[in-house]
């Protein structure tokens, strides 16, 4: 019988009201927002918090606006809109890419993006989408809101930099100037439709005369620190667009990760996927910035 | 805690524990278990309901989340007595066989053919692919949302191109 | 089959049960609620093998909403603390001495709520003494292995059974005469049938008067009255069984689960209703395993691929209890009919089944009783004959398959098939894939870097158990009942001792007793599930409905056609052999127009009309049906797949589908028994699998970890039809809910193997998961029945 143990209930009204009920119950307390990794895990009772601060009330929360040269994407932004959202799709294919792939469309309806990076499941996808296009976090706290890169926003599997009495509230991605010629992607190999990834990897590539302006590549499931590939991303810039260059990036990317056995496959094969998928994506970024070098598109 | 929503037009007021799972509310709190309980982990679909205008899985959903908002179950997918469309195709294309996963089944189709009135069959089988069916193969809810789409008041289903659901080799 | 039958009521008509479940009107087991009914729920074992130290449930019990707690002791206090299995070992209902497996019962809470009764569960101490776990069943009959069983006299090692069939000899002989011999060890790995509806029960032990009612989830409701009878002590008459709408069973709902018992205890301590129903993790950890069958097969055959032998070593893992439901007499089921559809003149095989410190259960998934097992591995088997000889595998098979001529066939272990076309079906199924289109295709891409398969699968079934002679359970014959009343105003009601999951019984029944009665299956209503109302039979499993329940329908109609025939000779005032039943009547011979259908002859015989001596008046008839043999459906499939050789990911593109499974009442509801079994045969060749680590824990206890097909990876099946009926059922049917269970995963994996031949690639372990298939392709595939490593 997998049922929740007891806990409060505390409906927000609006985000300080989350904030300072957060900072009234403290550590105790847990935001639900979809709920679709808390209440779970509330039924396993391997969360039992005392109490519940529902956002879902929050509907301020849930927006995807283009400010400037950015995208910002509210943290109660359901997975369902943000793969609807043309605007997303426009700038961050990586971003409907990842969305098709993320657990089912029922789930999607309900469950949320911020919901999704604060859960930190080291195989989550939008922690590598994120990472790949080297967004920034915006948390709220009782002393007003901080900014943090997306790669720096994970401490560590399920925890974030997140305190107890803050509330992330907005994803911001930097929109690139039209003149410099962009792709993004992203790849994910699951043992079944609505399964987590085995290993994915998402790719945004930048080129400057078919040369790598800038490049971001994320991955999840495979124990890549920050769900990054660093050591792939500097091997590229700087160097033409071309299938040597992406296969080699792929091996650096696997010589880097750390992938550990689990039953979605063993680490070797995990290993191998993080340089195909890498490879792969970044083929697939490159295709829609315009194309791979000394290759039509 | 006190909890007022309206399920299938009506207005219900209860005290509930705040943990109470809205699976479990529906049909042990107003019995009405149309809504099935299959899986704890959000992956059978068994419990889809409507939240407001999305499906959503009620067993990954507590009741408390659902104060002053509308749910929509399977009894309310007949109006005025008259069968939802999508209910007449499960039975005309034998969409279902212990009938379990049915409702959640047709909750979600309802939701797709609001959406998307012509869809082919590759979309209607992304729709409910977070839905376990373990009777059917899917092929015939398949076809039973394809055919609800072509009953579907004046939206004829005769630009549909899906082509890979159809199984008309004519031999059998 | 009868020619002279009614006729017309067989055909794709709709369902009549599914008027209720498209309104959310079907009633299962948890939709009852009664008055005054608690809540049960079980405490379970975390280790795999542990000596119980103490069981302390005092604070539980001191918990206000909890109503009772029961322990091993308490149980052992009424003599239930174990209970037979169906397979003549015990099993225990609440652990006394140490628990054999993750997810064994401990004790049993009952609660005025589900939630209460959860959290009452987290206020019972128990002491557990760990104890090394016995996990490879490969190392089961080692020296030192630990001792599961160790509560059973005179069981010294983890060995509970070996059983052969065939002949040694002459098939040692085969194979010294063969040009060509080709062996393999392959896992069928441990499954789960994962109804969507998991167990459960309503048990209302009346104290006033002694009636003990059981809404439960059960697909054999009157072969477990007799075992409610003979556990509890119940008086057999005193006891209810009402088995509701049924979310899925596919074998799992067939045996007596300790949840039960504990909810029937739970109803006498407290004079209440007691429900319990299982979470999805309970269900996939404690109850209803199938298959884990480590094989090592052996063919052999002339240089231009004549089969002549087959072998088999297996070792069959049962679990920490004998609990496999089957025909007692089989221990392996029928894994001896592994020579398939083939006239292979020499066979033998031996089974080793051992106890080890997993699940127990051993039900039959959709196979009919380990044929599933048998048909993966001569079709494995053929098919690296094939490629060995360098033959198509589908001219192999050609070569081999019995011929309509050789029917009926007694193969070389024993079972003697009633009727086949093989041949035919292979064609059919060929001419609809485009076989010889497809094989340009694959080579046309293997070309240019693609890999594409092509999987063939032919499986012939032994289904309808079963004859008196050979097969019981428990002592008890595999026969079943029909009740058939015929009301004055010529209406129908049909009692009948199966239960459907799903198969819809209410409308292939009420086709069958309309058809022979010349009467449409809207003025039958078939009655099941309810002990108190329908005669006694063995229940649903082994696609045994339709040959045995189906048949003794037939039988009950053509008695009540029989007596009418009376009936209506004294209304014709004619002599009964002067009638004939034609288009649905009886009629004068030579002067058709002189005619009574049933709805008259009924309302005739319940009037004062005046009857010859001798006939009784009325219409109604019952009859009990003993098979005189299985049924043999058989079929030919195809599956065509695109593997991704970078990632191991394998979709399947096509699956065609032969079946012949004799007349088919209803051929649309046939036609979604052989989509169902698709999509099983899929998930069990591509991801279905329970697996343990090292200490014993069940790594595939959710739905997270235990993967079913989703929409996405079933295809839409191309179906086709041969019919040849069985010569010995009264309409010629045979079962079909099992066949593409049976026959579909032997498809899938051919294919893949198919696709990886380019690679050196002869066999791959079920399920191909992308990383199975990747490391098949490096050469170091991955053991599928424990933790990757």
């Amino acid at each position: 019988m997998q049922v929740p143990a007891q806990v409060e209930y505390e409906k927000a009204t609006s985000v300080q009201h989350a904030l300072a009920l957060l900072a009234r119950y403290g550590p105790e307390a847990k935001v639900l927002a979809g709920g679709h990794s808390l209440i779970p895990m509330m039924k396993l009772r391997l969360a039992q918090p005392e109490v519940l601060v529902d956002i879902n009330g929050l509907t301020d929360l849930c927006f995807i606006d283009r400010v400037a040269d950015e995208l910002r994407i509210g943290t109660l932004t359901r997975h369902a809109q943000l793969l609807e959202s043309e605007l997303a799709g426009e700038h961050f294919a990586i971003l409907h890419d990842a969305e098709r792939v993320i657990a089912d469309p029922i789930v999607r309806n309900w469950g949320t993006v911020g919901g999704s990076l604060c859960q930190a499941d080291p195989s989550e996808d939008l922690s590598a989408a994120f990472a790949a296009m080297k967004g920034t976090m915006v948390i709220e706290g009782p002393g007003g809101s901080r900014e943090v890169s997306a790669r720096a926003f994970h401490t560590g599997p399920y925890e974030t930099v997140v305190g107890p009495s803050e509330l992330l509230t907005e994803i911001r991605l930097p929109i690139r100037p039209g003149h410099q010629r962009g792709g993004s992607a992203y790849l994910k190999v699951a043992r079944r439709a609505g399964d987590w990834p085995v290993g994915a990897a998402g790719a945004a590539v930048w080129l400057t005369d078919g040369i790598v302006a800038d490049v971001g590549i994320g991955l999840t499931a495979v124990g890549a620190r920050h769900f990054v590939a660093a050591e792939a991303e500097e091997f590229l810039l700087g160097r033409p667009a071309d299938e040597e260059n992406l296969a080699r990036a792929g091996e650096i990317a696997a010589e880097h990760c750390r992938p550990v056995t689990d039953q979605r496959g063993p680490a070797d094969y995990k290993r191998h996927l993080v340089r195909e998928l890498t490879a792969r994506v970044l083929r697939a970024a490159l295709s829609r910035a315009g194309g791979l070098a000394g290759r039509p598109s | 805690m006190k909890l007022t929503l309206t399920v299938n037009g009506t207005e219900y007021a209860r005290t509930i524990e705040p943990r109470l799972l809205l699976i479990h509310f529906l049909r042990d709190e107003l019995g009405l278990t149309g809504s099935h309980w299959g899986c704890d982990t959000s992956n059978c679909g068994a419990c889809v309901v409507w939240l407001d205008e999305t499906p959503v899985k009620s067993c990954t959903v507590l009741a408390a989340m659902t104060d002053g908002r509308r749910v929509t179950t399977v009894e309310g997918l007949a109006r005025n007595g008259v069968l939802d469309p999508v209910q007449e195709g499960f039975s005309a294309c034998h969409g279902l066989q212990c009938g379990f996963c049915t409702p959640g089944m047709m909750m979600t189709a309802r939701w797709l053919l609001d959406r998307n009135p012509n869809p082919t069959a590759a979309e209607v089988r992304e729709a409910i692919s977070g839905q376990i069916c373990r009777c059917t193969g899917y092929e015939n809810i398949v076809r039973s949302v394809l055919w609800a789409a072509g009953n579907d008041g004046n939206d004829g289903n005769e630009g549909n191109d899906g082509n890979d659901g159809s199984d008309d080799d004519g031999r059998d | 089959m009868d020619a002279t039958s009614g006729g017309g009521a067989y055909g794709p008509i709709p369902r009549k049960e599914d008027a209720r479940f498209i309104r959310g009107q079907g009633t299962f087991v948890d939709d009852i609620c009664l008055p005054g009914m608690l809540y049960g729920a079980v405490l379970r074992s975390p280790l795999a093998h542990a000596r119980i130290v103490s069981v302390d449930a005092a604070a539980a019990a001191a918990h206000p909403k909890v109503m009772a707690v029961l322990t091993g002791e308490d149980l052992a206090e009424r003599a239930l603390a174990w209970m037979p299995t169906l397979s003549g070992d015990v099993q225990a209902v609440l652990a006394t001495d140490k628990v054999r497996f993750q997810g064994q019962e401990v004790a049993f809470v009952v609660a005025t709520d589900r939630y209460a009764a959860r959290d009452a569960l987290e206020l019972i101490a128990v002491d557990y003494e760990p104890l090394p776990p016995l996990i490879d069943a490969r190392t089961a009959l080692d020296p030192g292995a630990p001792l599961v069983r160790d509560d059973l006299p005179g069981q010294n090692g983890n060995k509970v059974f070996d059983w052969a069939a065939g002949d040694r000899e002459a098939t040692d002989a085969a194979f010294s005469a063969a040009d060509v011999v080709v062996s393999c060890d392959m896992v069928y790995p441990r499954s789960h049938p994962a109804p969507l509806e998991t167990c459960g029960i309503v048990a209302d032990m009346n104290p006033v008067s002694g009636k003990l009612t059981l809404w439960v989830t059960s697909q054999a409701p009157h072969a477990h009255r007799t075992l409610y009878a003979m556990v509890t002590g119940v008086p057999e008459h005193k006891i209810r069984i009402v088995s509701p709408d049924l979310g899925g069973g596919f074998g799992a709902k067939v045996p007596l689960y300790p949840g039960y018992l504990c909810a029937i205890v739970g109803s006498m301590v407290t004079g209440r209703p007691v429900k319990w129903m299982e979470d999805r993790s309970e269900n996939l950890m404690s109850t209803a395993f199938a298959r884990d069958y480590h094989m090592h097969g052996e063919i052999a055959a002339t240089a231009d691929g004549k089969i002549l032998g087959l072998r088999a070593r297996v070792l069959a893992d049962h679990g920490a209890f004998n609990a496999t439901a089957q025909p007692t007499r089989f221990p392996a089921g029928f894994f001896h009919i592994f020579t398939g559809s083939y006239d292979v003149p020499a066979a033998f095989c031996e089974v080793t089944g051992v106890f080890t410190n997993k699940a127990p259960g051993g039900v039959a998934y959709s196979c009919s009783f380990r044929v599933t097992e048998a048909v993966y591995l001569v079709e494995r088997l053929t098919d690296m004959l094939a490629r060995q000889l360098a033959i198509d595998p589908a001219e192999l098979r050609m070569r081999n398959l019995l011929k309509p001529e050789q029917f009926p066939y007694t193969c070389a272990t024993g079972w003697q098939y009633d009727s086949g076309d093989y041949p035919r079906a292979l064609r059919l199924a060929l001419d609809i894939a485009g076989y010889a289109e497809l094989r340009r295709e694959q080579a046309q891409r293997r070309a240019r870097g693609e890999y594409m398969g092509i999987g063939l699968s032919f499986f012939t079934e032994g289904v309808g158990a079963g004859p008196r002679s050979q097969m019981d359970i428990l002592g008890l014959a595999m026969a079943d009942g029909a009740d058939l009343r015929v009301h004055p105003t010529g209406k129908a009601v049909l009692g009948i001792s199966v239960q459907t999951q799903g198969q819809g019984h209410e409308t292939t029944f009420a086709q069958i007793v309309a058809h022979e009665l010349g009467l449409s299956p809207d003025d039958v209503e078939v009655v099941h599930g309810d002990t108190d109302r329908t005669p006694f039979g063995l229940g649903t499993y082994g696609s045994r409905s339709t040959p045995v329940s189906g048949a003794a329908a037939v039988v009950a109609a053509r008695k009540v056609r029989e007596r009418a025939r009376l009936v209506a000779a004294a209304m014709l005032e004619v002599a009964a052999d002067d009638l004939e039943w034609l288009d649905g009547k009886w009629r004068v011979r030579g002067d058709p127009d002189q005619a009574r259908g049933i709805a008259e002859i009924a309302m005739a015989a319940h009037s004062t009309l005046d009857l010859p001596d001798g006939v009784e008046a009325h219409l109604d008839a019952s009859a009990v049906y003993t098979p005189p043999n299985l049924t043999y459906p058989f079929g030919a499939y195809i599956c065509v797949t695109d593997v991704d050789p970078g990632t191991g990911e394998v979709k399947v593109r096509r699956f065609i589908a032969v079946d012949d499974c004799g007349v088919r009442i209803n051929p649309m509801i046939v036609e979604g028994q052989v989509h169902r079994g698709i999509a099983d045969g899929i998930g069990i060749a591509l991801m279905q699998a329970i697996v343990f680590d090292e200490s014993g824990n069940c790594l595939g206890g959710s739905f997270m970890d235990y993967l079913l097909p989703t929409s996405m990876e079933c295809p839409s099946p191309e179906l086709g039809a041969t019919v040849t009926p069985s010569p010995h059922h009264p309409i010629g049917a045979k079962g079909i809910g099992e066949s593409a269970t049976v026959g579909s995963p032997a498809a899938v994996v051919n294919s893949v193997v198919d696709a990886l031949a380019p690679f050196g690639v002869v066999h791959a372990d079920m399920p191909l998961t992308p990383a199975a298939v990747w490391r098949a392709i490096q050469g170091r595939p991955i053991r599928p029945d424990l933790a990757l490593s």
